[in-house]
């Protein structure tokens, strides 16, 4: 059986039949961010930002314009053409897009979004394919279509076994028209959509082959470090640069917008030079920021209500009604993405034009940003997107890339900019810190009849450097609600509501965004409910997820899987969360003791996640692995800390990430499921934090409120 | 500026370079072997991981002038082919994500099966916890090392 799939005008451009190009058919992926377009709901131009191209030698070829950062995003995507298109997996070459103002559609990676939102038009674009081949077949052999089928491949014409490979018909195919209907494969008969189909990059990343943008090299190329203010928009009040400049193989020390940068032959000269600079700064405004100052700024707004982004019934009168009510707040930090690969970008500025090498997540705005400091349009721009050593959200600010292009026209070379390990733990654009203040009622029979969430965080898409227009009513930042707002337990009266608490600290998106805090926040105090009406914390979400069935469904796996409520070995403990984000719908359990110089040990996390239809296993399964060691460092090793003005951590000794002895073993149950896909980059991380927690409960009687949950914590206990 | 005798991968390269600059450097721009890789530039993270007479050294803490009359390999000569059998177990166990750190933690798991052909969980725990992973391929990276102790 096929499903019928009805091919409109917007989805394919046209086919092109340039000589020797064998069967070129240009598509849409949309990758608008789907909040934005549900604001905007401004009609998207037909722009093709896809190719599949298929030669006359059979191989074929599909170029998308998403960056690889260890999601798979590479192996992924062609997969699905591939099944459609009913063709040797061997055979399928992955092209990664540079970037173009136009020709991609929206070219970030963020989100959780590459596979999602093309799931459906490269299905479409390898059905298409196949079909317009079966009828060069028919054609070539003067036979009707329905008398001949693709076998991996090749076309057979069925009544006399005739055959011809996919390479020997592209030309014939080039010059038929677009059919109007096509046929999508059953899923039951999908065989390399659902399997667990080896990474395309992963060899180069086992040999050293693999190119980062740290390993680009063109001829004549400098190397740049820049001494910038340590504290937040500081300024360079003078500089001394004769030790730097008595260096070995510095060549150059010059100011740029955001400090001194000092130009060398070497990476290493550009290192040391950097060390040997004596910068005195103009602190500016923000020189007493704290920590302590951010704290008490959420108190203060705490007090006050905040926009409303959710208002089911009324929970001011539900909570005065109440038999019981139950309020906690909770405080989770700032935190930096810490890729392994630091900020890095090669820029060789001519003329009258411009090329850049550049690990990014948004190449469409780092093509923007090189016009914009340039005065180049953008066709005179070329931005070559490069492997990115890790992402997680840091990578859509393409602040290297201004850096790297104005030193670049400064110095009349190509340049390599290098950022330390400093230089990336003091100018990221880090999760925000945020306070969450929660309140619970039931009534006289222990049902949960109100819910209230106000949360108090600066605004990442409010912040002056968030260059894109804003569809939203002023304060209510609606990213900022993600996973408060669609909170899914069935309880009558619910208020979140919103109050911004912007800082001179940049913020940004962080793997999985205001998840993170939120589930935090909500997935915490449903266990403290829990406790408070007596019964056990699973049972409990379980009976008010009875309009989520997805949630119910993964919640119940993942507390079947990890043995919920049986005896445990000695000292262990379980907590339990459950979270959708980005489309996918999660759970875990995690398995805890407590060490008292040591701290939370997790043992082991049981996670079940509903992603719907799932393109590679083993790549839902990596993401989910991933994304709970990311959680973990932010649940049980680090936090971002703001003193004068600056960030206190600079390096790994002090911003302390999960290692090999304090990983859990992971076992993740995959939801078999015939739903659109979900994200799988980001939907494992928010549910960790709230389960250690919730373990920690268990194991000591002691309320976590705070992140990270470290060694100290948990000695007054 | 100082001229040194390198042996790197089995052959000799003569650099001239200022005698502070760490071997990493050296190996990256000077000899172009970009497997290496930087990650904090402090001797924390592993990323820079090298052998040095067999033994896993911080590339980016060691000074060029220790490692003259040492034998250095690289990830780019930890095989010929590509086939050295923890090469081999990382691709079966798809152990990469972003892949950053990867070649410094392939080196560091080179180090502990010469010492030890058939690791613990303990030893590797001791030997790898100083190598750092961002995506957290920890578990992978542990199955990949008992894949490779199974067929050595």
């Amino acid at each position: 059986m096929t499903i019928t799939s009805k091919i409109s005008r917007r989805d394919f451009l046209k086919v092109s039949s340039a000589a020797g190009a064998g069967l070129v058919l240009g598509f849409y992926l949309p990758y608008r961010d789907r909040l934005l377009a549900a604001e905007t709901d401004s009609p998207l131009d037909f722009e093709p930002n896809a190719w599949l191209k298929i030669d006359t030698d059979g191989t074929t070829t599909i170029m998308v314009a998403k960056s690889e950062m260890g999601q798979g995003v590479m192996t992924s995507l062609p997969m699905i053409v591939a099944e459609e298109l009913d063709i040797d997996w061997a055979t399928v070459q992955m092209v990664q897009a540079p970037a173009h103002p136009k020709k991609y559609g929206s070219q970030n990676t963020s989100g959780s979004r590459s596979v999602r939102t093309s799931w459906e038009i490269l299905r479409k674009a390898g059905a298409t394919g196949r079909m317009m081949l079966i009828m060069a077949a028919a054609k070539k052999w003067n036979v009707g279509i329905k008398s001949c089928y693709s076998d991996k491949g090749t076309v057979v014409h069925r009544p006399s076994g005739r055959r011809f490979t996919y390479g020997e018909l592209v030309n014939t195919a080039s010059k038929i028209r677009i059919p109007s209907n096509v046929s999508l494969k059953n899923p039951d008969d999908f065989r390399i959509i659902g399997k667990s189909i080896p990474r395309i990059d992963t060899p180069s990343k086992v040999n050293g082959s693999a190119l980062y943008c740290n390993d680009v090299k063109l001829p004549d190329m400098h190397y740049a470090t820049v001494s910038r203010c340590p504290v937040f928009g500081g300024t360079v009040k003078h500089f001394n640069a004769d030790a730097t400049l008595q260096s070995n193989d510095v060549v150059d020390v010059f100011e740029i917008d955001r400090g001194v940068v000092v130009l060398a032959k070497s990476t290493w000269a550009a290192i040391k030079g950097k060390r040997l600079l004596n910068v005195t700064w103009d602190e500016g405004t923000n020189r007493d920021l704290s920590s302590k100052k951010i704290t008490q700024l959420f108190n203060k707004r705490s007090e006050k209500k905040g926009a409303v982004g959710r208002k089911d019934g009324n929970v001011e009168k539900a909570l005065e009604l109440s038999h019981s009510t139950l309020q906690a707040s909770y405080e989770v930090p700032f935190q930096a993405h810490a890729t392994m690969e630091p900020m890095s970008c090669v820029a060789d500025v001519h003329r009258d034009d411009c090329e850049i090498w550049v690990p990014t997540q948004g190449p469409q705005s780092a093509q923007k940003v090189v016009s914009k400091l340039t005065g180049f349009p953008l066709d005179k721009i070329k931005v070559n997107v490069t492997l990115l050593g890790g992402g997680f959200g840091r990578r859509a600010f393409n602040d290297f890339v201004t850096e790297a292009v104005q030193i670049s026209k400064k110095a009349g070379k190509p340049v390599k900019l290098i950022w330390t390990r400093e230089d990336d733990i003091h100018h990221d654009y880090y999760r925000p810190a945020s306070k969450h203040i929660l309140q619970g009622g039931f009534d006289n029979n222990k049902r949960l009849i109100a819910w209230s969430h106000r949360i108090i965080a600066p605004s990442i898409i409010f912040s002056e450097y968030i260059t894109f227009p804003i569809p939203f009513k002023e304060k209510l930042d609606r990213v900022a609600l993600h996973g408060a707002k669609d909170l899914p337990y069935t309880i009558p009266n619910i208020l979140i509501d919103y109050k911004m608490a912007n800082t001179a600290i940049p913020v940004g998106w962080w793997r999985s965004v205001y998840h993170s805090q939120n589930a935090f926040a909500n997935e915490c105090f449903l266990d403290e409910l829990a406790e408070s009406a007596g019964e056990d914390p699973f049972e409990f979400r379980l009976k008010l997820l009875s309009n989520s069935p997805r949630h119910a469904n993964v919640l119940k796996l993942a507390a079947n899987k990890s043995g919920w409520g049986n005896p445990l070995p000695q000292g262990h403990y379980q907590g339990i969360s459950c979270h959708e984000s980005f489309g996918s719908f999660v759970a875990q359990v995690a398995e805890i003791s407590i060490n008292e110089e040591k701290g939370v040990k997790v043992h082991r996390v049981v996670c079940a996640i509903d992603c719907g239809q799932v393109i590679n296993p083993d790549t839902v399964e990596a993401q989910v692995e991933s994304a709970i060691a990311y959680g973990l460092t932010a649940t049980i090793k680090s936090k971002i800390t703001i003193k004068n003005g600056r960030v206190r951590q600079s390096n790994f000794h002090n911003f302390k990430i999960l290692r090999m002895d304090e990983m859990p073993q992971i076992d993740v149950h995959i939801v078999s499921s015939s739903e659109s896909p979900g994200g799988v980059g980001e939907p494992g991380l928010p549910p960790i934090a709230p389960a250690v927690a919730n373990a920690v409960f268990a194991a000591t009687g002691k309320r976590i409120r705070k992140l990270p949950i470290l060694p100290k914590d948990l000695k007054t206990i | 500026m100082s001229q040194f005798t390198l042996t790197v991968n089995g052959k000799a390269h003569s650099v001239n370079v200022d005698p502070e600059t760490p071997l990493l450097w050296i190996l990256r721009d000077t000899l172009g072997l970009t497997g290496t890789k930087f990650g904090c530039g402090r001797g924390l993270c592993g990323a820079c991981t090298i052998l040095l007479d067999g033994e896993a050294t911080r590339s980016c803490m060691t000074p060029v002038e220790y490692a003259v009359e040492m034998e250095i390999t690289t990830i780019e000569g930890l095989s010929v082919d590509s086939k050295h059998s923890l090469q081999l177990a990382w691709i079966e166990e798809e152990v990469p994500q972003c892949g950053y750190c990867q070649s410094g933690q392939i080196m560091t798991a080179a180090a502990l099966m010469k010492e030890k052909s058939h690791p613990t969980d303990e030893d590797i725990n001791v030997a790898m916890r100083m190598n750092l992973c961002r995506c957290g391929t920890y578990q992978r990276i542990r199955r990949a090392i008992h894949k490779a102790a199974q067929v050595m």
